[in-house]
């Protein structure tokens, strides 16, 4: 049994619960990864007083819910839960939930990774920092984007598109 | 059709949506682009450098050379930054 939650949301998340109700009464599941993004309290070497995570209502859960289609197909998996939250997040707090669920550990860990990498390149959020110095959108990082095509599909595999 | 704006991109132009009917000759993400630089400083402020403006139809992501026919709604924003 597939299990799939994407949730986009303001307030704060609990990864624990989360990933208890993707395994609970199930003895299918051998291994899941929980991976939780946090606010920092410093953006290249200044303190920050918040992030503010801007997002394209519609098409955030869109976008994430095609990615989390295309891990379902690479990897055998056996539950998703991605949760994104948007708005004012301090440092210490929540931002973002992964979830992965499989059998065995390669395709759980590998999944998590592939949709963080996905989330920070194509999933519309974007992050404004607030610090001593006023408000600043933060830039897109060109490690994020190489991050993010490692997992390109080769020459050969993309005919369909 | 209904223009949406995000992040900077809504912050230079002054607005997050609004609704425009570019005239017929506009057939593309880029000539779009292209047609609201001229429309004021604020738009020209907002594209001053094209390629870092990304773009979505109707919700799903394009490159400039996508066609806007038939589309209900444009989506322009900088380079994504969440996770």
């Amino acid at each position: 049994m597939m299990q799939t939650t994407v949730r986009l949301q303001r307030e704060d998340f609990d990864a624990a619960a989360e990933q208890r109700a993707l395994t609970h009464g199930r003895t299918d599941v051998g291994a899941v990864v929980t991976f939780t993004g946090i606010c920092r309290g410093a953006e290249s070497g200044e303190p920050i007083a918040a992030l503010t995570l801007e997002h394209y209502p519609g098409m955030a859960e869109a976008e994430i819910g095609r990615h989390v289609d295309e891990a379902k197909s690479r990897w055998p998996l056996l539950g998703v839960t991605v949760i994104h939250r948007y708005g004012r997040i301090e440092p210490g707090e929540n931002i973002v939930l992964v979830v992965t669920a499989s059998s065995h550990r390669e395709a759980a860990f590998a999944a998590a990774e592939f949709l963080m990498d996905y989330l920070k390149t194509r999933a519309p959020f974007w992050k404004q920092v607030e610090s001593k110095s006023g408000k600043a959108w933060i830039e897109a990082k060109g490690a994020d984007d190489a991050a993010a095509a490692r997992w390109d599909k080769g020459p050969g595999s993309e005919a369909a598109e | 059709m209904k223009l949406v704006y995000f992040a900077w991109v809504r912050e230079r132009v002054g607005k997050a949506e609004e609704e425009l009917a570019p005239p017929p000759s506009v057939k593309t993400v880029a000539e779009l682009v292209t047609w609201l630089r001229g429309r004021g400083e604020e738009y020209a402020h907002a594209f001053e450098h094209p390629k870092s403006v990304r773009a979505a139809i109707d919700k799903s992501h394009v490159k400039p050379d996508a066609a806007i026919a038939g589309a209900r709604e444009i989506a322009f924003f900088p380079p994504m930054t969440g996770g």
